[in-house]
């Protein structure tokens, strides 16, 4: 660590961390609202179909009920990417999509209500996974694209958004090569994130346009610019963060559920709370994107990658919030972990009649490395090269580069992981461990143990603009006007702390406003991993602007110049002659000194996570058991340091790691149904059976903002997959394809249950290719 | 409860609370969970629910010492039981907080925090019952508190630094 700093790294408790133990901080469905109404959906039972008739009729005679609404009540209010979704329409397209909105006195009354609500449908055959959905005639969820394919590119990340990856010449590349493997991969068992708290909304719509909306976001200020240009660029959204119960990135999609409460609200004049079950949650909101590639890769004897071509097919479900934008991602993400001269990746955005998939932490780069990692193992095994070797080489250094989601070339300006990664390695112990591809490190009676290795990097940490205001107080403490919402991360809290450093005053001295459009500039919101370098650069460069307007207040009453003071615990003073000075009183109570800080977007730099794993599998039983996990990544400057270690353990968590082992959603493809959508059925990991983990944090200073550091959170569940997929194979020396490896999977590879006509398609891949 | 009884009697946090069963607004409903009437009737939001089906424990509270899912049990079912939530284990009194929630703050052990009231609820159970409870106790006794944010590690080193406080 170069710099030493007062609150920087230090473990201060979070600010929000007595009200969080104590029960006392409030998440949406906490708050308490006069004359408030109940809002609830009514879902459709079939995975495609039109709506013939609706009868309302019963449900409004009972007692509570306020206002029902379908399709033929509102206006052709859209959106999704591109915006083709409406809020209620007079199709569906999955089970469970919206059919009509109640408002009730309470709950109850609602749900009740929905039971009276008299549907005819006109049942449509429906596609449940990108073969049916792409062959000649299949059913079309949209009229605007009959072939189930949605456009490229999304609106939000320019004209020229990245829509795939075209460099240099694939065939000279693949000529080039000393082996190459083919093939096709999927990670397709569309995983939930699961945040503990649900999804919802609360509603007050006032005369003549304006709404007031309450909501479990995870970015207030972009809900307020979506929902603007759902509702047809009419409504003045006053947008309201609450703290937030977990979101992992699914709770930048929560524009349905905001848009039901907003139209009950309007019909009925009176606050609407909107809030799904957890059934709904789970059945009902964001999926991973379900990923499969069918591409080839071209690598020299020593790992340098000299081609990949392909087409990445993505699953979105029946519509699309982000997806065009996690492909935009994920394939930047792709060239950042594989630098390579010669590339050409296509691919194609498919629409199915099952709930959608969208932004989920990995966001695109997790699930297309999912699908291309066990490829490049089969390339690396050819040229018998160690996998680590091979992903330190080909991730991106100084001298290299990636295209990035506006569609241009970045030069890479951030540092050489490759000191992170050596040291993760050697507190893994993997050269002592790794006994060559398909070999256990250990056998001890049925138990076989073997290791594997991941990377992923994302170039996020510097994405969209964010703004923040800093107000000084002549009681000597300051207030950060920021439209963040706590959604687990302790982003609040360091940001205090990087005002905090800045104005040299304690961090309990900073206030931060709420999250609220009406009051605070804007903010994208703490997507990716851009709190510490894209957010921190605002409220940091807001706190050095008040600072500079002090010091240019204070110059007069000391006979001195700006540049010649500075500040600290509320005193401003004279720097060679720290006796003349004045304290932040003189500001006084008639005055207001307001800093602005706004940081521009620059996609010039990436974080870097590598995880290992060493895995035990049982193969009497093809039960897998994780024994441990080393995590290495290297921060700049670590901010706070307990924060960031729960931040890593998460890898475990919200569709990470486990989604290789256990977690999926099992979806029933014969009639669309989600067969898991509860806690129970939804396997899930506990306190008892817990791997051990260590994290390996460097702190390289990076050119980042004054404190050199940047997020590297959102990638924590991201190298975990691919790295188990490889340990397992290593421990039964047999290749294992197919997420999540559930104890089945392994007995039918080691041929002790047989395969039957449910094969997965990459184990076809597998017998296409010979093996 | 039997049939003709019109009320019940509760001691949450400390505090006397007699409720009328029946159909009205004030009243709780045979149906009601435990969950609802703390939250709804009795405004202690601290108790989450997550699942509302007994399979998360965010909404654990203590009962008669023992460590149970609100969302299960019927409050008509509790008369005479002495329950505490999140919001009674600090000190009514001097507002201090309870040895464990220090240890919360202490060491991070929470990240979004709506697991948190059940998880320590389920911790403080444990403590209460058992003197020197193992790590294999501590893990078994929060297996059912579901956390998503695998704040798990840092609840365990909370948990125990609160063991090593009060030996
Ligand atoms: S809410 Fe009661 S166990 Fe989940
Ligand atoms: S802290 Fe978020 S679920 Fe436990």
């Amino acid at each position: 660590m170069a710099e030493m700093f007062s609150y920087i790294g230090k473990p201060i408790p979070r600010k929000d961390s007595k009200d969080i133990v104590t029960g006392e901080i409030k998440y949406l469905d906490d708050l308490k609202f006069q004359n408030l109404l109940y809002g609830k959906v009514l879902r459709s039972p079939h995975a495609h179909a039109k709506i013939k008739k609706v009868n309302k009729e019963k449900a409004l005679n009972l007692k509570g009920v306020k206002a029902i609404l379908t399709w033929e009540d509102i206006p052709d209010f859209r959106g999704g990417t591109p915006r083709i979704v409406r809020v209620l329409d007079n199709k569906v397209r999955y089970v469970g999509d919206a059919v009509a909105l109640v408002a009730a006195t309470s709950s109850e009354i609602a749900e009740e209500a929905l039971n009276l609500i008299e549907v005819e449908y006109e049942v449509l055959p429906a596609v449940f996974d990108i073969d049916s959905a792409l062959k000649p005639g299949a059913p079309a969820l949209y009229d605007e694209y009959p072939d189930n394919i949605l456009p490229g590119g999304t609106i939000i990340y320019g004209p020229n958004c990245l829509k795939g990856v075209t460099r240099g010449d694939v065939e000279k590349g693949f000529r080039e090569a000393d082996v190459i493997t083919e093939g096709t991969f999927g990670y397709e068992n569309i995983p939930n994130a699961l945040p503990p708290e649900t999804v919802g909304a609360i509603a007050l719509w006032e005369e003549p346009n304006k709404v007031t909306l309450w909501a479990t976001t995870q970015a207030p200020y972009m809900d307020k610019v979506t929902l603007f240009h759902v509702f047809n660029r009419q409504l003045d959204i006053r947008s309201i963060g609450v703290h937030c119960g977990g979101s992992f990135g699914t709770k930048i999609m929560c524009w349905q559920v905001q848009s039901y409460a907003i139209l009950l609200s309007m019909a009925t004049k009176r606050p609407v709370k909107v809030v799904f079950t957890k059934e709904e949650h789970m059945a009902n909101f964001t999926l991973r994107l379900s990923s499969r590639i069918n591409a080839k890769v071209g690598m020299k004897k020593d790992g340098t990658l000299t081609a990949i071509s392909g087409t990445w097919y993505v699953d979105t479900g029946y519509y699309s919030f982000t997806t065009q934008a996690q492909v935009a991602i994920g394939s930047g993400e792709l060239m950042i972990m594989a630098q390579c001269p010669n590339w050409d990746l296509k691919n194609y955005v498919v629409v199915t009649n099952r709930n959608a998939s969208g932004s989920i932490r990995g966001f695109g780069g997790q699930e297309l490395k999912c699908s291309f990692i066990p490829l490049l193992c089969l390339a690396m095994e050819k040229a018998g090269l160690d996998p680590f070797e091979v992903l330190k080489k080909n991730f991106v250094k100084p001298q290299g580069g990636y295209y990035w989601r506006d569609g241009n070339w970045y030069n890479f300006r951030g540092i050489d992981f490759s000191k992170a990664m050596e040291e993760g390695a050697k507190r893994f112990g993997w050269k002592e461990k790794w006994k060559g591809w398909l070999k256990p490190t250990a056998i001890n009676g049925n138990k076989h143990r073997g290791i594997g290795v991941g990377v992923h990097g994302n170039a996020d940490i510097g994405e969209d603009t964010a703004e923040a205001y800093v107000q000084l107080n002549y009681n000597k403490t300051a207030t950060l006007f920021i439209c963040a919402v706590e959604h687990g991360t302790g982003q609040k809290t360091n940001l205090a702390k990087m005002v905090a450093e800045v104005l040299k005053i304690h961090p309990d001295n900073i206030r931060l406003t709420p999250a609220d459009t009406l009051v605070t500039p804007f903010e994208f919101g703490p997507v990716g991993s851009r709190g510490t370098y894209a957010i921190g650069s605002a409220a940091i460069n807001a706190a050095e602007d008040a600072r500079q307007k002090l010091l240019e207040f204070a110059a007069p009453k000391l006979g001195a110049k700006p540049e010649e003071l500075d500040t600290k615990d509320g005193v401003i003073f004279v720097k060679n002659d720290p006796k003349k000075s004045i304290s932040w009183r003189a500001i006084g109570n008639d005055r207001t000194i307001l800093g602005f800080g706004r940081f521009e977007p620059d996609y010039t730099m990436c974080n870097c996570m590598m995880t290992f794993v060493e895995v035990e599998v049982d193969v009497e039983t093809g039960k897998i058991d994780i024994i441990r996990i080393v995590n290495t990544t290297d921060v700049g400057q670590v901010i706070d340091p307990l924060g960031l270690e729960g931040q890593l353990n998460a890898c475990l968590g919200s569709a990470g790691i486990d989604s290789a082992i256990f977690e999926e959603t099992v979806l029933d493809k014969r009639t669309g149904h989600i067969l898991n959508a509860n806690l129970i059925d939804y396997k899930w990991r506990t306190t008892a059976e817990l791997p051990e983990i260590e994290n390996v944090v460097l702190e390289t200073p990076f050119p980042s903002h004054r404190f050199h550091a940047v997020g590297v959170g959102e990638i924590a569940t991201s190298p975990g997959p691919s790295a188990i997929l490889m340990a397992v194979s290593n421990a039964i020396g047999r290749w294992i394809y197919e997420y999540p490896i559930t104890p089945d999977k392994i007995l039918k590879a080691l041929g002790k249950i047989s395969s039957n006509k449910f094969d997965t398609h990459s184990n076809e891949a597998f017998k296409a290719m010979g093996r | 409860m039997n049939n003709k009884q019109k009320t019940i009697n509760l001691k949450i946090n400390g505090e006397f609370y007699e409720f009328e069963i029946g159909e009205k607004d004030w009243q709780i409903r045979p149906h009601h969970t435990l969950s609802h009437t703390l939250r709804e009737i009795l405004n202690l939001t601290g108790t989450k629910i997550s699942c509302d089906d007994g399979a998360c424990g965010a909404c654990t509270v203590i009962m008669d010492g023992k460590a149970v899912l609100s969302c299960l049990i019927l409050t008509v079912e509790c008369d005479g039981k002495e329950i505490t939530t999140i919001e009674g284990l600090k000190d009514p009194k001097t507002g201090e907080l309870d040895l464990l929630q220090k240890k919360f703050i202490e060491h991070n052990a929470f990240q979004c925090g709506f697991c948190t009231p059940g998880m320590i609820m389920s911790s403080k159970a444990l403590l209460e019952k058992t003197q020197h409870p193992t790590e294999e106790e501590i893990k078994e006794a929060l297996s059912g508190n579901f956390c998503r944010c695998i704040s798990y590690y840092q609840v365990i080193k909370a948990v125990k630094a609160a063991l090593n406080e009060r030996r």
